[in-house]
């Protein structure tokens, strides 16, 4: 990444047509500790309750793991950040969930824009049938940017944030689903990047990735870390030891245990999650 | 349990397989051979049937006059190949749209809710319902209220003809685009529109249209619902508003006639509605081919 990248950002922030996020504007603090704040939080599919009162601080430009085995609510409050999972139809929600101080449900937050400043990355790497220049500049299309040498600027900053450009910078008109399967999802991770988020929420991104691919994308996570706050679920345990700064374990809906990831994998305070970690269950 | 040895390690349970199991194995492979092989010989005779005996009358003359009194020689159906095309394009403008857009209200904007199953067993049972009847209710619709045929009415029958299967095959094009895209599409900040405008539909397309082309297909070659809306006429089409020939019916006439040239002539007719429908389907196929695969 180049030196001047953070001053490259700012002068072209304004120029984009974001709508209006209250809440996110470029104010923040590098390193606030509290940037997410996760109150009470509770989650529930139908009449099943899948989130029983979670209470978090999340901080800024660092990396949060979550961990959990399957069914115990990580990828479920991470779809909260963005509000995906009200896609679902039958969900609701109780407490509340401020970032940079305002809830991400206040009616005055467009969701669309909230969904622009907080990037996802699926388990499934999913690019779009298209080529993997218009993949990366979705999001600056469906916000009604015509600017080529803005898009041209964005797909190969993205790229080269993606650690793909070298890779792919001859054919950037070819269909992305040509791509390798670790590609793809360095792909999905550069067209996250592309509406300059301030958070990325990545859903076991490796999950479907060999040990190589799945190696690029860890060195990717921390290299990314310096510009954005990212919260990462997995299944695997090295893996958020090598990427995390912070861990939270959860079970069965609950947030057993929220740590320093050193701490939690060498002297967790809470029994399960110990055995979780030992692999004693899960 | 038996002890895997050299000896037995390629048999089940030390038994070799029956010479009879290899038998009836073989057979049953020849049988579906066979069998798929049969299903070739009605729609090929069908084609070399039509192109032997439509090839002799074909010439330009066809294309371009008017049909010939019984008896005489000469002549042509243009007139019944516009008032085909005329009737087919009433029909889609009407269906299309409609068709399209329901299919996505039923499968993009509310799956579950008791309006999409409501609509989506109606297009069900009205896939089954015998064409006449859509003749029958045209005519009530369109005809009765007009008071006279016309190519109009001939649409609005094809229309409710083909209406199902262009919603059922269009809700079937949208199941089949992975929920990823959606999900992707939503993730970074698209609204409901722009994911359904930009990713699915553009994805869906190329299997929407096969459903339309079998809806062309299937319009072009009827000939019941057009019998009492459109009616026939020995002119060409002036107006939508009056009755009008088409190759359906106009082969349904001529091949009841006992006159070896109107004969002749309905095996062109045939030949040509053949083609018609052919070379669209091709055309369809090579104009929304997935782009990116």
């Amino acid at each position: 990444m180049e030196p001047n990248h953070s001053e490259e950002k700012n002068a072209v922030v304004s120029e984009l047509p974001f709508g209006t996020v209250p809440a996110l504007t470029n104010d923040f603090v590098p390193g606030e500790s509290n940037f997410i704040k996760v109150d009470d939080f509770k989650f529930y599919y139908g009449k099943k309750r899948a989130l029983h009162g979670i209470t978090m601080e999340i901080p800024s430009r660092m990396v949060t793991a979550f961990i959990g085995p399957s069914g115990c609510g990580k990828s479920t409050l991470l779809r909260n950040f963005n509000r995906m999972n009200e896609l679902i139809p039958g969900v609701r929600h109780e407490g509340d969930i401020t970032i940079h101080g305002t809830s991400i449900y206040d009616p005055s937050v467009e969701i669309i824009a909230l969904r622009r400043r907080i990037g996802m990355v699926f388990q499934k790497s999913n690019p779009f049938p298209m080529s993997i220049y218009e993949n990366i500049v979705y999001p600056l299309r469906i916000a009604g940017q015509k600017n080529r040498a803005l898009l041209d600027e964005t797909v190969e900053r993205c790229l080269r944030s993606a650690a793909l450009w070298d890779e792919v910078k001859d054919r950037l008109h070819e269909s992305a689903l040509k791509l390798s399967g670790g590609q793809m999802q360095r792909l999905c991770i550069a067209r996250a990047v592309a509406s300059r988020p301030e958070i990325l929420l990545m859903d076991e991104p490796c999950s479907a990735l060999d040990p190589i691919a799945t190696a690029k994308v860890e060195e990717l996570i921390i290299e990314l870390k310096k510009d954005f706050t990212i919260i990462i679920v997995t299944h695997n345990m090295q893996q958020a030891s090598r990427v995390s700064e912070l861990t939270a374990f959860f079970y069965l809906g609950n947030l057993i245990e929220f740590d320093v990831t050193k701490k939690i994998f060498t002297n967790p305070s809470k029994k399960q999650t110990e055995e979780y970690i030992t692999g004693r269950f899960g | 349990m038996m002890r895997i040895s050299a000896a037995n390690f390629f048999t089940i349970e030390g038994k070799r397989t029956s010479p009879f199991r290899l038998l009836a194995n073989k057979l049953l492979s020849a049988l579906c051979i066979v069998l798929a092989l049969l299903t070739l010989v009605p729609l090929v005779s069908i084609v070399i049937l039509v192109v032997r005996n439509g090839l002799p009358l074909l010439g330009s003359g066809l294309f371009t006059q008017l049909p010939p009194a019984p008896g005489l020689d000469g002549g042509g159906f243009g007139n019944a190949i516009v008032g085909t095309m005329v009737m087919v394009g009433i029909g889609l403008l009407i269906a299309v749209p409609f068709g399209i857009l329901s299919a996505i209200y039923i499968n993009e904007y509310d799956r579950a809710s008791r309006l999409a199953s409501a609509v989506r067993f109606v297009a069900k049972l009205l896939t089954g319902i015998p064409s006449i009847i859509c003749g029958v209710f045209a005519f009530a619709a369109v005809v009765m209220t007009t008071k006279q045929f016309s190519a109009l009415a001939g649409g609005v029958a094809l229309a409710i003809l083909i209406l199902p299967t262009i919603l059922l095959t269009a809700e079937q094009s949208l199941l089949g685009v992975p929920y990823a895209y959606r999900e992707a599409s939503f993730g970074v900040g698209a609204t409901h529109f722009q994911t359904i405008w930009r990713i699915v539909l553009p994805e869906a397309l190329p299997a929407m249209m096969t459903g339309v082309m079998l809806a062309v297909a299937r319009a072009s070659g009827e000939t019941a619902p057009i019998l009492f809306t459109a009616a026939f006429s020995q002119d060409w089409i002036h107006s939508l508003m009056e009755p009008s020939a088409s190759l359906s019916v106009l082969i349904y006439n001529f091949a009841s006639l006992p006159y070896a040239h109107q004969i002749s002539m309905a095996w062109s007719a045939s030949l040509v509605l053949v083609t018609i429908v052919t070379l669209t389907n091709v055309f369809a196929q090579v104009i929304f081919s997935p782009k990116h695969r």
